[in-house]
């Protein structure tokens, strides 16, 4: 790093603006004249050229090792908090592994949800958490019976108002066209407009309706209120970004949540590239873990910057590399191998693996470099 | 109504389950019906299940009427004056076998202590929650559970006498412990099994201390002396055997001292052990790749017009050799007819093997470690009145691992050896500590059994006390000089010309994948080829059809069999690349090598 210090002048490191907006900041905290200022930058300067890789380096597989290491310890100590309040998440090791293989539905996605400063308190945080949190026509219903002679159901709603009920129906009467419905003080009937209905019919009717979402966001599931210092933070099992937008109270700025894929759709994928970021961090945190941001930056970018999130795997990253031998050496040999020869594919030996493979010097570290011309020799 | 099965059968209903439950439990507790038969009321099912079938696990377990044991003392007075057996209480109803089903409908007590009028049954004892190995344990409730579990598993890897007629035995591979003790600290299943048999381990003097660093991670240190005076000597002995095989055409091995100029002959100095008839003599001294048993087959895949062609290029040496890295002394010899009713020679080679560093050795309580250091006696600690221990563990080994039956026993075998009597003190009836604590003190010892100890190197008194006990130790069957193994240069494997793999092939060890990965990771681009290039061939490739080129050395000319050209250059590559275009080739793909210019 010395030699490249003397070479390189630090007049010629442009820092990055994340940095120099730093800078800026703390000169004026710390009230620091421009002759201090010029010198606290030559010493980040410095300092940012030594924390810089050098040509050569091997950061993928660094990378990955730095990732990787810490992630053989996870097995081991696996805890699940039993009777903790609150939304159980999947974590350790089986949320790493989900997050790298960009499953399109976690096992258990929540959102965690913060609410406009008028609505930030008690009452209404926990209205919020009832009205999203999806509810199905069980939920309202008392009784239920089976009027076989009639082929009709007929259902007795909890108490509830009479303008919620004509409400409740109406919604219902969009979703189940084929029905005709009729309502009686706080009890509905149900009529098939088809009259060749048997006795098993009905009764797949009956538990199609009951199970039927009336209100709340579709897939929470549920929704609890939580207090994080001044906040009142709603968490939910059951994620849907896209809906929760149109909430006024909740704001939507602060929210989040852990399906990377919805952030990805809903925000962009610069936030989707964030969120991973923050959920690697946070899984390999709980477990007492501490890696570098940059190992994970440099994964999550991979798996980003086409624009959509690929998972770390034989249909993602690992399945887009150019080389075939690579590929082939991979997973699915044979698939790649034919198909190479179909298409009469040229591998050009750039890769580690390959060159590994015929016992020829990798193209990395040491191997990078050679003497172009023989200066002195005709 | 209640369904009521027959091994899973509908045989009828009933009204009154509790009834039909009542009186087949004593039609059998009477010996009426077989007492093999169980029921059971299952209430979630609402039905009542009878079993009769084979394949049931049961239990035995003292029936309790009215809180009170159906087993007295007059029975067990009878047992121990013989005039009663197991099968009698069975019979008189005070004991009876459960299986898992009727276990449901039963409320067992673990203690007769425990008893209330509730109670159906009572355990025979708490211990038989044990298993066999693990009843050998002694103070296994005050070790945590994987502990015990540990310390069952290795007692099964334990090196010890297995056997009572070893010279009429002529097992593969069998160890046996030099004058291996019986545990002074036993526990019930010692008696019942009547272990002085077989008894798999020594009582040694253990020494809870550090010494120079040589016992951290788990590592031991042994007393050279001791080991002198015999500790923990074992014997491996192992039987190597040939048949003199008969052939098709009349061919067939022969035993004796091959001749010189068949195939394979490595040297007349390979038989320098045998004697005329081609076996070695008992009692004699060999090294690795030595020649046992001298003897020479027929070819095989012989064309057939060679069959008959009876000469020495047709010949085969396959002599026995003594196994690659072992040695030993002939211990026993036996000539016998096979199956086929060939000629079966089988020799029994004799190793003594003494502790060295590296050896595994275990407590009963999950305690193992390998030897650390071996010293000599005088510069070993000693205590006040001179003992010496034999082996010192390390104290880190204690807090994590928590096995505080391990401190036990060593108290308690401290006090055995003080008293001169073997204790019993079996799981959940141990030999409780203040008793322990007690003797020691009559006995003029400290009773927490820590003593002021010196150094043997300075014979300066070391500051702290040192607990020292002794407890039961076993040698497991992982002993270095069986397991190890190098390579430099060696046979390499005929498909990829890669290195064999194994101790037993003379095999090298595989530089994998993720270790490729810490090279490539380290830029040591160079390390990384030259690790790789076991299997390096420089292979003639055609310039024109990318293909692998014909190197004609007889006429001095390269040239392509597929395209005739003879632009061919020589290529350096791994022989499993090569193998790799070959396999491709197979499966219709062409793998054209386009060669740059050098």
């Amino acid at each position: 790093m010395s030699e490249k210090l003397q070479t390189t002048s630090l007049d010629d490191v442009i820092l990055p603006i994340k940095i120099l907006d730093e800078i800026e900041t703390v000169c004026k905290e710390k009230k620091l004249n421009s002759n201090q200022k010029e010198k606290l930058i030559q010493i980040i300067k410095k300092e940012y050229m030594n924390s810089s890789f050098e040509p050569g380096e091997a950061i993928g597989i660094v990378s990955a090792q730095s990732i990787s290491e810490p992630a053989t310890q996870m097995t081991m100590r696996t805890f699940h908090f039993a009777g903790s309040s609150g939304i159980q998440v999947t974590l350790g090791l089986p949320r790493l592994i989900e997050i790298f293989d960009a499953k399109k539905e976690p096992t258990t996605s929540t959102m965690t949800l913060y609410l406009k400063k008028k609505y930030n308190n008690k009452t209404d945080s926990e209205r919020v958490a009832d009205t999203i949190t999806e509810k199905s026509l069980r939920n309202f219903v008392e009784t239920v019976s089976l009027d076989l002679v009639n082929k009709r159901i007929r259902i007795k709603f909890k108490k509830i108002k009479k303008s919620d009920l004509k409400d409740t129906v109406a919604k219902l009467q969009k979703k189940v066209k084929d029905y005709k419905i009729s309502i009686k003080e706080n009890a509905m009937a149900l009529e098939s407009k088809e009259k060749q209905l048997t006795i098993k019919d009905l009764q797949r009717i009956k538990k199609r309706l009951l199970d039927l979402a009336v209100t709340g966001i579709q897939s929470v599931k549920n929704a609890i209120v939580v207090k994080e210092g001044d906040d009142w933070v709603i968490k939910t099992l059951g994620s849907n970004f896209l809906k929760v937008q149109s909430f006024e109270e909740i704001d939507f700025m602060r929210s989040y949540t852990n399906n990377v894929h919805e952030v990805a759709s809903v925000l962009g994928i610069e936030a989707a590239r964030m969120a991973l970021i923050k959920e690697i961090k946070n899984t390999m945190k709980q477990q007492g873990l501490d890696i570098d941001v940059r190992h994970i930056m440099l994964v999550v970018d991979t798996m980003t910057f086409s624009g959509e999130i690929k998972p770390i795997g034989r249909y993602g990253v690992a399945g887009m590399k150019q080389s075939i031998l690579t590929r082939a050496g991979f997973e699915e040999t044979i698939k790649h191998l034919v198909k190479a020869s179909l298409r009469q594919e040229e591998d050009t030996f750039n890769a580690i693996f390959d060159n590994v493979m015929v016992n020829q010097l990798v193209p990395i570290g040491t191997g990078m470099f050679d003497l172009i011309a023989k200066l002195g020799e005709e | 109504m209640t369904d009521v099965f027959l091994d899973g059968e509908f045989i009828g209903l009933t009204e009154k389950p509790d009834e039909i439950i009542k009186t087949v439990k004593e039609k059998r507790r009477e010996g009426q019906i077989s007492d093999q038969i169980n029921i059971a009321y299952l209430q979630y099912l609402d039905v009542v299940r009878i079993l009769t079938d084979s394949g049931r696990t049961r239990r035995p377990l003292i029936i309790v009427e009215n809180g009170k044991p159906k087993l007295t003392k007059q029975h067990l007075e009878k047992i121990e004056q013989r005039k009663m057996t197991w099968s009698d209480l069975i019979k008189e109803g005070v004991i009876e076998f459960l299986d898992a089903e009727e276990e449901e409908n039963a409320y067992v007590a673990l203690r007769p202590e425990n008893l209330t009028e509730e109670h159906t049954h009572l355990e025979l004892d708490p211990t038989v929650i044990l298993g066999l190995s693990t009843s050998f344990l002694p103070y296994p409730e005050f070790d945590r559970g994987d502990r015990v579990n540990f310390g069952s598993k290795m007692m099964g890897q334990s090196i010890g006498v297995y056997s009572l007629n070893l010279p009429m035995r002529i097992d593969t591979k069998a160890n046996i412990l030099v004058y291996s003790q019986v545990p002074i600290v036993k526990t019930h299943i010692n008696e019942v099994l009547k272990d002085e048999n077989h008894s798999g381990g020594k009582n040694v003097v253990v020494a809870i201390m550090s010494f120079e660093g040589y016992n951290m991670d788990d590592a031991i240190i042994m007393n050279k002396s001791s080991i002198e005076r015999g500790l923990f000597w074992s014997y491996l002995f192992r039987t190597y055997e040939a048949e003199k095989k008969r052939y098709m055409g009349g061919q067939e091995d022969v035993i004796g001292i091959p001749e010189p100029g068949i195939r394979g002959y490595p040297g007349e100095d390979a038989y320098k052990h045998l004697p005329e008839d081609g076996i070695v003599n008992p009692e004699t001294e060999l090294k690795e790749d030595e020649v046992l048993i001298g003897k020479v087959s027929p070819l095989r895949f012989l064309g057939s017009l060679d069959q008959f062609i009876t000469g020495l290029e047709n010949i085969r040496e396959t002599s026995v050799k003594l196994r690659h890295g072992e040695g030993g002394i002939v211990d026993r010899i036996f000539i016998t007819e096979s199956n086929d009713g060939n000629k079966l020679i089988k020799v029994v080679m004799r190793d003594l093997k003494r502790p060295e560093i590296g050896d595994k050795f275990a407590s009963r309580h999950g305690q193992k470690g390998v030897i650390g250091l071996i010293i000599p006696q005088e510069d070993m600690p000693f205590t006040e009145d001179g003992t010496i221990p034999d082996v010192i563990f390390n104290p880190h080994g204690i807090p994590s691992r928590m096995t505080i039956g391990q401190l036990l026993e060593m108290l308690a075998g401290k006090v055995s050896a003080l008293e001169g009597k073997r204790l019993s003190s079996p799981a959940f009836h141990p030999i409780p500590e203040s008793e322990l604590r007690k003797t020691l003190e009559k006995d003029g010892f400290k009773n927490d059994g820590k003593e002021t100890m010196y150094d043997g190197q300075t014979g300066k008194h070391y500051s702290g006390q040192i607990f020292i006990g002794n407890a039961f130790y076993q040698k497991l069957d992982h002993l270095v000089s069986n397991k190890i193994h190098a390579r430099s240069r060696g046979p390499v494997t005929l498909l990829t010309k890669q290195p064999t793999e194994g101790k037993s092939k003379k095999g090298g060890l595989r530089l994998g994948e993720m270790e490729k990965d810490c090279l490539i990771a380290q830029g040591a681009a160079l390390v990384l080829k030259e690790r790789f290039d076991s299997d390096k061939t420089k292979v003639p490739i055609c310039k024109d059809c990318g293909l692998v080129a014909i190197n004609d050395r007889t006429k001095n000319r390269k040239y392509c069999p597929v395209c005739g050209g003879s632009k061919v250059v020589d290529v350096e590559m791994s022989y499993a690349f090569k193998l790799l275009t070959d396999e491709m080739k197979s499966m219709l793909i062409y793998p054209k090598l386009i060669v740059k210019e050098e």
